[in-house]
Protein backbone atom coordinates (compact mmCIF):
# COMPACT_ATOMS: atom_id res chain seq x y z
CA UNK A 1 0.00 0.00 0.00
CA UNK A 2 1.02 3.52 -0.47
CA UNK A 3 0.71 6.47 1.85
CA UNK A 4 -1.08 9.77 1.42
CA UNK A 5 1.08 12.84 2.03
CA UNK A 6 -0.60 16.23 1.98
CA UNK A 7 0.92 19.37 0.47
CA UNK A 8 -0.58 22.63 1.70
CA UNK A 9 -1.18 25.47 -0.72
CA UNK A 10 -1.31 28.89 0.91
CA UNK A 11 -1.91 32.06 -1.09
CA UNK A 12 1.62 32.69 -2.40
CA UNK A 13 2.96 29.13 -2.13
CA UNK A 14 5.30 28.39 -5.03
CA UNK A 15 6.78 24.95 -4.57
CA UNK A 16 3.63 22.98 -3.78
CA UNK A 17 3.66 21.26 -7.18
CA UNK A 18 7.34 20.34 -6.95
CA UNK A 19 6.73 18.96 -3.46
CA UNK A 20 3.81 16.89 -4.76
CA UNK A 21 5.98 15.62 -7.58
CA UNK A 22 8.73 14.63 -5.16
CA UNK A 23 6.21 12.70 -3.05
CA UNK A 24 4.90 10.82 -6.09
CA UNK A 25 8.42 10.04 -7.31
CA UNK A 26 9.28 8.70 -3.86
CA UNK A 27 6.32 6.34 -4.12
CA UNK A 28 3.67 8.20 -2.11
CA UNK A 29 0.33 9.68 -3.07
CA UNK A 30 0.40 13.48 -3.03
CA UNK A 31 -2.81 15.04 -1.73
CA UNK A 32 -3.36 18.79 -2.25
CA UNK A 33 -4.53 20.52 0.93
CA UNK A 34 -5.96 24.03 0.98
CA UNK A 35 -5.14 26.70 3.55
CA UNK A 36 -8.75 27.76 4.05
CA UNK A 37 -10.00 24.31 5.04
CA UNK A 38 -9.18 22.44 8.24
CA UNK A 39 -9.62 19.09 6.48
CA UNK A 40 -6.46 16.95 6.42
CA UNK A 41 -8.16 14.51 4.01
CA UNK A 42 -6.87 11.45 5.86
CA UNK A 43 -3.25 12.11 4.94
CA UNK A 44 -0.55 10.42 7.01
CA UNK A 45 2.00 13.24 6.75
CA UNK A 46 2.17 16.83 5.53
CA UNK A 47 4.64 18.99 3.62
CA UNK A 48 4.51 22.77 4.02
CA UNK A 49 6.09 23.97 0.78
CA UNK A 50 8.27 26.92 -0.07
CA UNK A 51 7.07 30.22 -1.45
CA UNK A 52 5.88 33.53 -0.09
CA UNK A 53 2.69 32.77 1.81
CA UNK A 54 0.57 35.89 2.18
CA UNK A 55 3.28 37.84 0.38
CA UNK A 56 5.64 37.45 3.37
CA UNK A 57 3.67 40.36 4.86
CA UNK A 58 4.38 41.23 8.50
CA UNK A 59 6.98 38.41 8.88
CA UNK A 60 7.55 35.31 6.77
CA UNK A 61 5.02 32.67 7.78
CA UNK A 62 3.37 34.91 10.39
CA UNK A 63 -0.04 35.06 8.74
CA UNK A 64 -0.01 31.49 7.36
CA UNK A 65 0.19 30.32 10.94
CA UNK A 66 -3.42 31.39 11.48
CA UNK A 67 -4.81 29.56 8.42
CA UNK A 68 -7.50 26.99 9.34
CA UNK A 69 -5.39 24.10 7.97
CA UNK A 70 -2.60 25.02 10.42
CA UNK A 71 -4.87 24.42 13.43
CA UNK A 72 -5.36 20.84 12.28
CA UNK A 73 -1.65 20.42 11.50
CA UNK A 74 -0.48 21.80 14.85
CA UNK A 75 -2.85 19.50 16.75
CA UNK A 76 -1.81 16.47 14.69
CA UNK A 77 1.90 17.32 14.90
CA UNK A 78 1.70 17.45 18.69
CA UNK A 79 0.48 13.83 18.53
CA UNK A 80 3.40 12.65 16.39
CA UNK A 81 2.08 13.31 12.88
CA UNK A 82 5.03 13.86 10.49
CA UNK A 83 5.41 17.39 9.13
CA UNK A 84 8.18 18.72 6.87
CA UNK A 85 8.42 22.47 6.37
CA UNK A 86 10.64 23.59 3.54
CA UNK A 87 11.86 27.20 3.31
CA UNK A 88 8.67 29.22 3.83
CA UNK A 89 7.24 26.06 5.39
CA UNK A 90 10.11 26.14 7.93
CA UNK A 91 9.24 29.77 8.67
CA UNK A 92 5.59 28.77 9.18
CA UNK A 93 6.62 25.98 11.59
CA UNK A 94 8.68 28.44 13.66
CA UNK A 95 5.86 30.99 13.72
CA UNK A 96 3.49 28.19 14.77
CA UNK A 97 5.86 27.29 17.63
CA UNK A 98 6.12 23.71 16.39
CA UNK A 99 9.84 24.45 16.07
CA UNK A 100 11.91 26.86 18.18
CA UNK A 101 13.74 29.91 16.85
CA UNK A 102 12.99 32.14 13.89
CA UNK A 103 14.25 32.80 10.36
CA UNK A 104 15.45 36.33 9.72
CA UNK A 105 16.91 38.33 6.83
CA UNK A 106 20.05 36.84 5.28
CA UNK A 107 23.06 38.52 6.88
CA UNK A 108 24.26 39.88 3.52
CA UNK A 109 20.72 41.10 2.69
CA UNK A 110 20.74 39.35 -0.67
CA UNK A 111 18.20 36.88 -1.94
CA UNK A 112 20.33 33.85 -2.60
CA UNK A 113 19.81 31.07 -5.13
CA UNK A 114 22.52 28.42 -5.31
CA UNK A 115 23.23 24.71 -5.09
CA UNK A 116 24.20 24.31 -1.46
CA UNK A 117 26.15 21.55 0.19
CA UNK A 118 24.72 20.30 3.49
CA UNK A 119 25.84 17.82 6.08
CA UNK A 120 23.14 15.58 7.53
CA UNK A 121 23.59 15.49 11.30
CA UNK A 122 20.57 13.59 12.58
CA UNK A 123 19.28 10.48 10.84
CA UNK A 124 16.69 9.64 13.48
CA UNK A 125 13.89 11.99 12.47
CA UNK A 126 10.90 10.81 10.47
CA UNK A 127 12.27 12.62 7.41
CA UNK A 128 15.99 11.75 7.56
CA UNK A 129 16.29 8.03 8.36
CA UNK A 130 17.37 7.21 4.80
CA UNK A 131 20.57 9.27 5.10
CA UNK A 132 23.87 8.17 6.58
CA UNK A 133 25.12 10.08 9.61
CA UNK A 134 27.44 12.82 8.36
CA UNK A 135 26.38 12.35 4.73
CA UNK A 136 26.96 15.38 2.53
CA UNK A 137 24.21 16.30 0.08
CA UNK A 138 23.79 19.00 -2.56
CA UNK A 139 20.38 20.65 -2.94
CA UNK A 140 19.17 24.09 -4.04
CA UNK A 141 18.89 26.95 -1.56
CA UNK A 142 16.79 29.96 -2.51
CA UNK A 143 15.60 32.50 0.01
CA UNK A 144 15.93 36.02 1.33
CA UNK A 145 15.16 35.24 4.96
CA UNK A 146 17.00 32.07 5.83
CA UNK A 147 19.12 33.10 8.77
CA UNK A 148 18.24 30.82 11.68
CA UNK A 149 18.24 32.76 14.96
CA UNK A 150 17.44 31.79 18.53
CA UNK A 151 18.71 32.58 22.03
CA UNK A 152 21.75 30.82 23.51
CA UNK A 153 19.62 28.60 25.71
CA UNK A 154 17.61 27.31 22.74
CA UNK A 155 20.77 26.84 20.69
CA UNK A 156 22.37 24.75 23.44
CA UNK A 157 19.21 22.70 23.78
CA UNK A 158 19.09 22.02 20.02
CA UNK A 159 22.76 21.04 19.95
CA UNK A 160 22.68 18.92 23.12
CA UNK A 161 19.56 17.05 22.03
CA UNK A 162 20.95 16.45 18.53
CA UNK A 163 18.07 18.33 16.96
CA UNK A 164 20.16 20.08 14.31
CA UNK A 165 19.35 17.85 11.33
CA UNK A 166 21.48 19.59 8.69
CA UNK A 167 24.22 22.21 8.57
CA UNK A 168 25.64 24.32 5.74
CA UNK A 169 29.05 23.08 4.56
CA UNK A 170 31.87 25.00 2.82
CA UNK A 171 29.88 28.24 2.56
CA UNK A 172 27.84 30.31 5.02
CA UNK A 173 24.90 31.55 2.95
CA UNK A 174 22.96 33.59 5.49
CA UNK A 175 24.55 33.95 8.94
CA UNK A 176 22.47 31.21 10.61
CA UNK A 177 23.61 30.39 14.12
CA UNK A 178 26.00 27.42 14.08
CA UNK A 179 25.40 27.15 10.30
CA UNK A 180 22.02 25.55 10.98
CA UNK A 181 20.10 24.62 7.82
CA UNK A 182 17.43 22.49 9.46
CA UNK A 183 16.12 21.38 12.86
CA UNK A 184 13.56 19.00 14.27
CA UNK A 185 11.21 18.97 17.24
CA UNK A 186 11.96 16.85 20.28
CA UNK A 187 10.05 13.84 18.96
CA UNK A 188 11.58 14.01 15.47
CA UNK A 189 8.26 14.07 13.61
CA UNK A 190 8.43 17.79 12.76
CA UNK A 191 11.36 18.93 10.61
CA UNK A 192 12.10 22.36 9.16
CA UNK A 193 14.67 22.81 6.42
CA UNK A 194 15.70 26.00 4.64
CA UNK A 195 17.08 24.50 1.39
CA UNK A 196 14.81 22.68 -1.06
CA UNK A 197 14.99 18.87 -1.30
CA UNK A 198 11.97 18.84 -3.64
CA UNK A 199 14.12 20.54 -6.31
CA UNK A 200 16.76 17.81 -6.18
CA UNK A 201 14.86 14.67 -7.11
CA UNK A 202 15.80 14.16 -10.76
CA UNK A 203 19.12 14.59 -12.51
CA UNK A 204 17.46 16.42 -15.41
CA UNK A 205 16.34 19.36 -13.28
CA UNK A 206 18.31 19.24 -10.04
CA UNK A 207 21.97 19.33 -9.01
CA UNK A 208 21.52 15.82 -7.53
CA UNK A 209 18.80 13.42 -6.50
CA UNK A 210 19.75 13.73 -2.82
CA UNK A 211 16.49 15.48 -1.95
CA UNK A 212 14.39 12.44 -2.68
CA UNK A 213 15.66 10.72 0.47
CA UNK A 214 13.63 13.08 2.69
CA UNK A 215 10.46 11.81 1.03
CA UNK A 216 11.42 8.11 0.88
CA UNK A 217 12.47 8.31 4.56
CA UNK A 218 9.03 9.34 5.75
CA UNK A 219 7.34 6.70 3.58
CA UNK A 220 9.56 4.02 5.12
CA UNK A 221 8.78 5.33 8.59
CA UNK A 222 5.05 5.21 7.88
CA UNK A 223 5.36 1.57 6.77
CA UNK A 224 7.02 0.75 10.07
CA UNK A 225 4.20 2.25 12.14
CA UNK B 1 -9.64 60.17 17.50
CA UNK B 2 -6.95 58.36 19.47
CA UNK B 3 -4.56 55.97 17.87
CA UNK B 4 -2.99 52.99 19.48
CA UNK B 5 0.62 52.67 18.42
CA UNK B 6 2.52 49.40 18.54
CA UNK B 7 6.25 49.59 17.92
CA UNK B 8 8.11 46.37 17.25
CA UNK B 9 11.90 46.09 17.41
CA UNK B 10 14.28 43.18 16.97
CA UNK B 11 15.78 42.14 20.29
CA UNK B 12 19.25 43.68 20.81
CA UNK B 13 20.99 40.32 20.45
CA UNK B 14 19.33 39.57 17.08
CA UNK B 15 21.38 40.59 14.06
CA UNK B 16 19.72 43.42 12.11
CA UNK B 17 21.33 43.45 8.66
CA UNK B 18 18.80 46.00 7.38
CA UNK B 19 19.72 48.44 10.13
CA UNK B 20 23.40 47.83 9.43
CA UNK B 21 22.86 48.53 5.73
CA UNK B 22 21.17 51.83 6.58
CA UNK B 23 24.01 52.69 8.98
CA UNK B 24 26.59 52.10 6.29
CA UNK B 25 24.61 54.09 3.69
CA UNK B 26 24.35 57.21 5.86
CA UNK B 27 28.05 58.22 5.68
CA UNK B 28 27.99 57.74 1.90
CA UNK B 29 25.46 60.60 1.83
CA UNK B 30 27.56 62.71 4.15
CA UNK B 31 25.63 61.95 7.34
CA UNK B 32 28.17 61.11 9.98
CA UNK B 33 26.06 61.23 13.14
CA UNK B 34 25.09 57.56 13.42
CA UNK B 35 27.00 55.18 15.64
CA UNK B 36 24.55 52.41 14.79
CA UNK B 37 21.03 51.99 13.37
CA UNK B 38 18.37 49.41 14.16
CA UNK B 39 15.24 49.14 12.07
CA UNK B 40 11.79 48.26 13.40
CA UNK B 41 8.08 48.38 12.59
CA UNK B 42 5.33 50.73 13.70
CA UNK B 43 1.62 49.89 13.62
CA UNK B 44 -0.99 52.66 13.88
CA UNK B 45 -4.32 51.27 15.01
CA UNK B 46 -7.41 53.48 14.94
CA UNK B 47 -10.25 52.87 17.37
CA UNK B 48 -13.50 54.76 18.00
CA UNK B 49 -13.03 57.26 20.83
CA UNK B 50 -10.45 56.74 23.54
CA UNK B 51 -9.10 53.21 23.83
CA UNK B 52 -10.64 51.29 26.70
CA UNK B 53 -8.59 49.11 29.07
CA UNK B 54 -10.28 46.08 27.49
CA UNK B 55 -9.18 47.19 24.02
CA UNK B 56 -5.64 47.79 25.23
CA UNK B 57 -5.57 44.31 26.74
CA UNK B 58 -6.64 42.93 23.37
CA UNK B 59 -3.93 44.97 21.63
CA UNK B 60 -1.34 43.52 24.02
CA UNK B 61 -2.53 40.04 23.15
CA UNK B 62 -2.47 40.77 19.41
CA UNK B 63 1.00 42.29 19.77
CA UNK B 64 2.47 39.18 21.31
CA UNK B 65 0.73 36.72 18.99
CA UNK B 66 0.61 38.40 15.58
CA UNK B 67 2.26 41.84 15.43
CA UNK B 68 5.52 40.65 16.95
CA UNK B 69 7.35 37.34 17.21
CA UNK B 70 8.49 37.14 20.85
CA UNK B 71 11.33 34.82 19.84
CA UNK B 72 13.17 37.62 18.08
CA UNK B 73 11.24 40.83 18.77
CA UNK B 74 9.98 43.08 21.55
CA UNK B 75 7.07 45.53 21.35
CA UNK B 76 5.72 48.54 23.15
CA UNK B 77 2.13 49.84 23.08
CA UNK B 78 1.47 53.59 23.24
CA UNK B 79 -1.56 55.82 22.83
CA UNK B 80 -1.34 58.87 20.58
CA UNK B 81 -4.01 61.54 20.85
Amino acid sequence: MSFRIGVVTFPGSLDDRDAARAIELAGGIAVPLFHASDDLKEVQAVVLPGGFSYGDYLRCGAIARFAPIMNSIVTAANHGFPVLGICNGFQVLCESHLLPGALTRNSNLHFLCRDQKLKIENTNTMWTTGFKQGQEILIPLKNGEGSFQCDDETLNMLENEGRVIARYVDFDPNGSRNLIAGISNERGNVVGLMPHPEHAIESLTGPSTDGLTFFTSVLHQLVGR
Amino acid sequence: MAKIIVEVMLKPEILDPQGQAVASALPRLGFTFAKSVRQGKRFEIEVDGDPTPAQLAEVEKASETLLSNPVIETYIVKIEK
